[in-house]
């Protein structure tokens, strides 16, 4: 069985204007705020039911929460409610974890929402995210496309995990990488999301791999 | 009520969820309509972390804050808490945890902490710090 290649017309779709309130953020990002603790955000996304809140259970500290985003005027643009009351708002859901690596610097982990349509929620979460971990099942490689497709168009820094469930084919990493037609150097894990050590693996990963495109691009401003 | 609620929703924050107004309006009642925190304008990061101001001023006989409001600054008594987590542990949306937590910066209650800046990632020795730290998880 071959793995389904993600197709080359997704990749460079147009890129959505962003929402005004996260242009309003970065306006505002040099104002004076406390220092004194800061907070990295990863983001964990994958297709429906591959393992996000898992994966995030299996590092994070404290149980996995979660919180509620109400979609009102923004989720009237995108969403296909024909003949339903436009008053009727959506609620995404979102988990997360906490692992606090000392006292006054904790990685913040967010299960994205699965649906792809709610890309402007996306774009509030990536604002400023350290980077992200996209979580595959190599039974339906396709689900995770959009994600791939996502965080390169915005240069995000992310890894592909691949969720080794039992009774899946196991691919190789080289396999995936090719069918997910990756750019050179983006890392593909094969993890257990189950496995405290393993999500462990996959956050070393890419964050190793979040400073090498950090120092790669900062010797490129400078060439 | 035929009145539109678009046309000043502040001013007009108890007529604006009347029956008619169907389930839009109701998680916001309890920030008299408001959608969008005070006229800063600034949306808290999910990760933005939020202090209890050492020089709040005291609340308990402000009768500008509601229950609501009370419940977020007895969880960040405890401890700084990140926008996400107050809303987990108050129970309540994002969006009605952002406006609430402007009417307490402007108040002074709380300091909010910026999120990194998109194009700044944060220096190599905190990532290393990262790296380091999970390893040692």
């Amino acid at each position: 069985m071959m793995l389904t290649s993600r197709p080359e017309h997704l990749h460079h779709e147009p890129q959505p204007a962003l929402p005004r309130e996260v242009i309003m953020v970065s306006e505002h990002s040099d104002a004076a705020g406390d220092m004194s603790a800061l907070a990295l955000k990863i983001l964990v996304a994958g297709g429906f039911g591959v393992g996000k809140t898992t994966l995030v259970g299996a590092v994070s500290e404290i149980r996995p929460l979660r919180t509620e985003e109400l979609l009102s005027e923004a989720g009237q643009l995108v969403d296909d409610t024909d003949g339903v009351d436009q008053k009727v708002t959506t609620t995404v859901a979102m988990d997360f974890g906490r692992i606090t690596i000392r006292s006054g610097l904790s990685l913040y982990l967010f299960g994205t929402p699965g649906q792809d349509r709610f890309w402007f929620l996306w774009d509030e979460l990536s604002q400023g995210a350290l980077g992200a971990v996209v979580l595959a099942d190599t039974r339906r490689l396709e689900d995770c496309f959009p994600a791939v497709d996502y965080f390169e168009h915005r240069r995000i820094p992310f890894v592909v995990a691949v969720n080794c469930f039992a009774g899946a084919r196991a691919y190789g990493a080289h396999d995936v990488s090719r069918a997910l037609d990756l750019d050179r150097g983006t890392p593909v894990v094969l993890c257990d999301a189950r496995d405290r050590d393993s999500g462990k693996e996959v956050l070393i990963r890419l964050v190793e791999y979040a400073g090498r495109m950090h120092t790669a691009r900062l010797l490129d401003s400078v060439s | 009520m035929t009145e539109n609620p678009t046309d000043g929703p502040r001013e007009q924050g108890i007529q604006w969820y009347d029956g008619e107004a169907g389930p839009l309006v109701r998680p916001y009642a309890m920030t008299g309509g408001r959608t969008q925190p005070g006229p800063t304008g600034v949306r808290f990061d999910l990760i933005a972390l939020v202090t209890l101001a050492p020089a709040a001023p005291a609340v308990d006989d402000d009768t500008a804050l509601g229950p609501e409001h009370r419940a977020l600054i007895d969880l960040c008594r405890t401890e700084t808490q990140s926008v996400a987590e107050l809303a987990a542990d108050a129970d309540l949306p994002v969006g009605v945890v952002r406006v609430l937590l402007g009417d307490l910066f402007e108040l002074g209650c709380v300091t909010i902490s910026r999120p990194v800046p998109p194009a700044q990632l944060p220096d190599e020795r905190i990532l290393r710090e990262v790296i380091e730290g999970l390893r040692a998880l």
